[in-house]
């Protein structure tokens, strides 16, 4: 076996990043490193159906949004505890991905990415159509709620450290699958699905398996964020940008890398926090943020982490 | 009685400018096996040019279509050359997004130049009217222009060397390049007929409906439905795609609450996509 | 070796990213932060109600700022504004930035009740008084909240009016067709709407939501006409609203009234040429409403700041259009700050609070009072105006047919007179 380093200086960094909103306490910081967090983990789990197997999921945050309105629910119904509240979120959220996936995972290419986009769409519509979900009004929490956390502020900082323990998972595990064997089934999958079914992967169950547990951390992820938002409605829970954002993060790290969409996550976010702050290129941030995405995939498929792979070839073990 | 005529009148009507918005998008997705994700911003874009068009030259934009055509087949085969040539073989992610940021790029540039404001453009033709029912003109006209575009297309594709030698790309590049076509620049040309045409159907959609710069978006994601009803590659499938939709949603709308509508839309697109991949009306 | 280089290099990378940080100024002047949607959707809207908030600021630093009893001195206004793409996702984020790193003193809501809602628990977090503009939800005022002021009549009392219209000018129209956007806000409005008809006696015959992506109205109206309705309301945003009243021009739905939700409010809607005409809309304020220092003495309320005319005038100057009610609203939220600022004598929001609490006035947008009971910080004493578009010597223009107090035209009716 080859030696593995990189989550020895993976995990540290995002644990030191995580520490500075924590021992400065300054809350400015908590937000940025809570959005980072948040799209790392978004970006982990759409890279292993996406970079593992090569399935394009063009519409991933269905499953932040139904994560979302599960929890919120129980929450704002039935006053069930943030950390309950979310696995339910996430469970419900794989349960519908093995379900869905077990139909649109007989699609390849770009069929596949088309049926995703139109389920997020099918279930945008239907949940604003349920008048028990809020509808389109969607619903709204009483800031009573966040008194069981010990106040508002106390229940964001919550909200937070929660957070962190989710990336810290979804990092352990995708890198665990990708150094099994249904890690590489997967990506036999992804070289060549015909030749991985002869050689006798069980391509169904693996691609199902894969297509749950990457649906199961963004599920985790919706419950977090509306809970600290506060409200939910259709049209923030299944932001089909929000996929894009996604995909985006995965590309420009390195899709199929372990460390690349953490990495491309938090360029992202810090590339989108300068823009947008910035009053020369404020109006021209997503101008900007597609001129990039359009380098990186004509110039750079592999993204930074892939690109830095082919040209240093010392520090592989390092950056996997 | 009245409200079933007038749903099927308007369900064709509509119909009609649905199957004009898919061709493009068709087109590209059948010769090129591409799915051009930029569609809808190129929609946005000739709104945008028949918008300016109507209030800086008066010129109407049903006489402005032959003028944005050529616009958007230039733009596009300069697209081509700069967004696909080099992605064209890579996996399907590849192409799907290099599309998808170019949209990204006409969309934040037009939202920075013409922000969301909503436009409008107001010829004002009045209305036919057949007893109770009352039909835009706007309306007949858009529909006819969709129907004669369709033609005007399939004769170029069936009839023309240059179209064969699009279909012939589009079925095998290598041999096509063996019997000495150029298939870079048939590339290129039919990924600019087919942005041309999204221009075209932004531009007639633009008489009839106000519009802002984000609006494409809303005809890209039914175009995805039509293509898949009707088809891919023939602008014929488009048509019948857009009109079974067009139908759908206005007989529909009688029955069930109006809201469900996109809903029973991308269910049928993602069972349609499950059941029959290829689309629900092909020859072969 | 190498492994502790790359590492430190992504650190140092990082921290480099945060060096934007500014350092928070000694107090010689109010900062008040927002966030404008300078992209995305609410980007029209959004815009306006700035251009309403900027006017206030230039008039009020040019009579040297607001005047602080405790500081003993008048200080200026300092706006701090991000963009927030119409997105609940940064909204969280840019208010904490706006309060932390900014130093805002007062906060003034982004547009739109759901970006209201995100960052109410900002700003209550941090006990900073935020007013609420763009935003008619009465659903956020449920939630406990005690720092978040609104400035528009809130949903439930904003298309009601238009029932109240139809009911003093023809009896015995009972038939009621209700048609919106499913969003948030349309939503709210038309539920409310729909209780106070069927409290009202009227028959609403249809009650139907559509797709916010909507552009093509007539299967809708298909319904609409089966129903036979005497009045259709309803509505949602800009763009669909105007399209409506085009496609029920267009298809001559013969129907007595048409009252839609914000887009015939906005100047733009006189773009459809005769669609627009005798369509009417409820309004939060407009150009022609008469609320003046005679109405203020008339209710025995003080009256401030400026009157409609110089607003009006100075808008138009400014920004070469007529101000619509999201500008009024805007200009009327600096307005509000600066009474209670100076009422307090004090910049603390404890204090502001007291005086927000108690305050009730008259300005040129109409009367200001805020809700202390269950529905704390919920607007209580504005009211909507109703317009409707006429026809004034061959050009379209709104007229304020509705309430009574505050009209400057007669209300014209039935809808469908202009289909001869």
């Amino acid at each position: 076996m080859k030696k593995r380093y990189t989550l020895l200086w993976l995990i540290p960094l995002i644990l030191a990043i995580s520490l500075i909103p924590i021992i400065t306490h300054s809350v400015i910081y908590r937000e940025t490193v809570f959005l980072i967090l948040m799209y790392i983990t978004l970006a982990v789990s759409l890279n292993i159906i996406l970079g593992y197997t090569g399935y394009v999921s063009f519409g991933h945050v269905v499953f932040f949004g139904i994560g979302g309105y599960t929890s919120f629910y129980l929450m704002h119904k039935f006053g069930i505890h943030l950390i309950f509240a979310m696995i339910m979120g996430g469970v419900v959220s794989a349960i519908i991905a093995l379900i869905v996936g077990e139909a649109v995972l007989k699609l390849r290419g770009a069929f596949f990415a088309i049926a995703t986009i139109g389920i997020n769409e099918a279930i945008k519509s239907l949940v604003t159509n349920l008048s028990w979900l809020g509808g389109a009004t969607g619903m709204f929490f009483n800031f009573k709620i966040y008194k069981t956390y010990g106040g508002a502020a106390k229940a964001i900082w919550f909200a937070y450290c929660l957070m962190v323990i989710v990336t810290i998972v979804s990092l352990v595990t995708s890198y665990f699958i990708k150094n099994s064997k249904f890690g590489y089934g997967l990506f036999a999958i992804r070289e060549d699905e015909d030749a991985a079914i002869v050689l006798g992967v069980n391509a169904k169950r693996f691609k199902s398996i894969a297509y749950a547990i990457s649906a199961f951390f963004p599920g985790l992820v919706g419950a977090i964020f509306f809970f600290k938002a506060g409200n939910i409605e259709p049209e923030d829970a299944f932001h089909l940008v929000k996929s894009i954002e996604m995909i985006f993060m995965v590309m420009l790290g390195g899709f199929g890398t372990i460390s690349g969409p953490p990495i491309g996550a938090i360029l992202y976010e810090r590339l989108k926090g300068i823009l947008l702050v910035n009053p020369l290129f404020k109006n021209l941030h997503m101008a900007i943020t597609g001129l990039i995405l359009l380098i990186i995939i004509l110039f750079a498929p592999g993204g930074i982490v892939g690109t830095l792979r082919n040209r240093f070839k010392k520090i592989r073990s390092l950056l996997e | 009685m009245y409200a079933w005529i007038a749903a099927l009148i308007n369900g064709i009507l509509v119909g009609l400018v649905y199957g004009l918005a898919a061709i493009g998008l068709n087109l590209i997705w059948g010769v090129m096996k591409v799915i051009n994700l930029s569609h809808g911003a190129f929609i946005a874009l000739g709104m945008f040019c028949a918008y300016f068009i109507f209030h800086f030259a008066g010129i109407n934009p049903f006489l402005a279509v032959i003028l944005i055509l050529i616009v958007g087949l230039i733009l596009g085969m300069i697209s081509y050359f700069i967004v696909l040539h080099r992605v064209l073989d890579a996996p399907e992610l590849s192409t799907l997004l290099s599309t998808y940021s170019l949209s990204l790029i006409i969309i934040g540039l037009g939202t920075f130049i013409f922000t969301t404001n909503p436009r409008a453009i107001d010829i004002g033709l009045g209305s036919i009217g057949i007893g109770n029912i009352y039909i835009p003109i706007t309306k007949i006209l858009t529909g006819l222009f969709s129907i004669l575009f369709t033609i005007v297309l399939y004769v170029f594709l069936y009839k023309t060397w240059t179209g064969k030698a699009i279909r012939a790309v589009s079925l095998n590049r290598a041999a096509a390049e063996f019997m000495g076509v150029n298939s870079t620049f048939i590339l290129s040309l039919s990924f600019g007929i087919g942005v041309g045409l999204a221009m075209v159907a932004g531009c007639l959609i633009a008489a009839i409906f106000p519009f802002t710069i984000l609006s494409g978006a809303v005809y890209e994601l039914k175009s995805f439905v039509i293509c898949v009803l009707g088809g891919l590659g023939s602008p014929i499938g488009a048509l019948v795609g857009g009109l079974i939709l067009g139908l759908l949603e206005n007989i529909c709308a009688l029955k069930i609450p109006v809201g469900y509508i996109p809903f029973i839309e991308f269910v049928i697109l993602v069972i349609i996509l499950l059941v029959k991949p290829t689309g629900l009306i092909t020859k072969r | 070796m190498k492994r502790g280089v790359f590492v430190w290099f992504f650190l140092c990378c990082f921290f480099l990213s945060f060096g934007f940080t500014k350092k928070v100024l000694a107090k010689d002047k109010i900062i008040v932060g927002f966030t404008v949607s300078q992209t995305g959707k609410l980007n029209a809207e959004s815009k306006e109600q700035y251009n309403g908030l900027s006017l206030w600021k230039s008039y009020v630093n040019k009579q040297g700022g607001i005047y602080v009893k405790e500081l003993q001195k008048k200080l200026p206004v300092e706006f701090k504004y991000y963009d927030d793409e119409s997105s609940k996702e940064r909204v969280q984020q840019l208010y904490v930035r706006l309060i932390t790193q900014d130093g805002a003193d007062f906060l003034i809501s982004p547009y739109s009740s759901g970006l209201t809602a995100s960052s109410s628990i900002i700003a209550e977090q941090y006990e900073k008084i935020m007013l609420a503009i763009g935003s008619a939800s009465d659903s956020i005022f449920t939630k406990g909240y005690t720092h978040i002021f609104q400035i528009y009549t809130p949903a439930s009392r904003y298309l009601t009016g238009s029932l109240d219209l139809l009911k003093a000018y023809d009896p015995k129209a009972k038939k009621i067709a209700i048609v919106f956007e499913q969003s948030n806000f349309a939503k709210d409005v038309c539920t409310a709407a729909k209780d106070y008809a069927v409290k009202h006696g009227f028959n609403v015959v249809l009650f139907e939501s559509y797709d916010p992506g909507t552009t093509d109205f007539t299967s809708i109206l298909n319904k609409v006409a089966k129903k036979k309705p005497d009045a259709v309301i309803g509505g949602g945003h800009f763009s669909d609203g105007e399209t409506f009243a085009k496609q029920i021009f267009e298809q001559k739905i013969r129907v007595k009234l048409v009252s839609l939700l914000v887009a015939p409010a906005v100047p733009k809607f006189a773009e459809i040429g005769k669609s627009a005409l005798y369509v009417t809309a409820p309004s939060q304020w407009e150009p022609k409403a008469k609320f003046s220092e005679e109405t203020a003495k008339k209710l025995g309320v003080p009256w401030y700041g400026v009157s409609g005319d110089w607003f009006v005038k100075n808008y138009s100057k400014l920004y070469g259009e007529t101000p619509g009610y999201h500008a009024a609203a805007g200009f009327v939220a600096g307005l509000v700050l600066q009474k209670a600022i100076e009422d307090a004598g004090s910049l603390k929001s404890s204090k502001v609070k007291k005086a927000l609490e108690a305050m009730d006035l008259m300005t040129f947008y109409g009367r200001i009072t805020f809700d202390k009971g269950d529905y704390y910080g919920r607007q209580l004493g504005h009211d909507m105006v109703y317009l409707q578009w006429q026809n004034c010597d061959g050009k379209l223009v709104k007229e304020v047919v509705w309430p009574e107090v505050a009209k400057s035209a007669n209300f014209i009716y039935p809808y469908y007179k202009k289909f001869k």
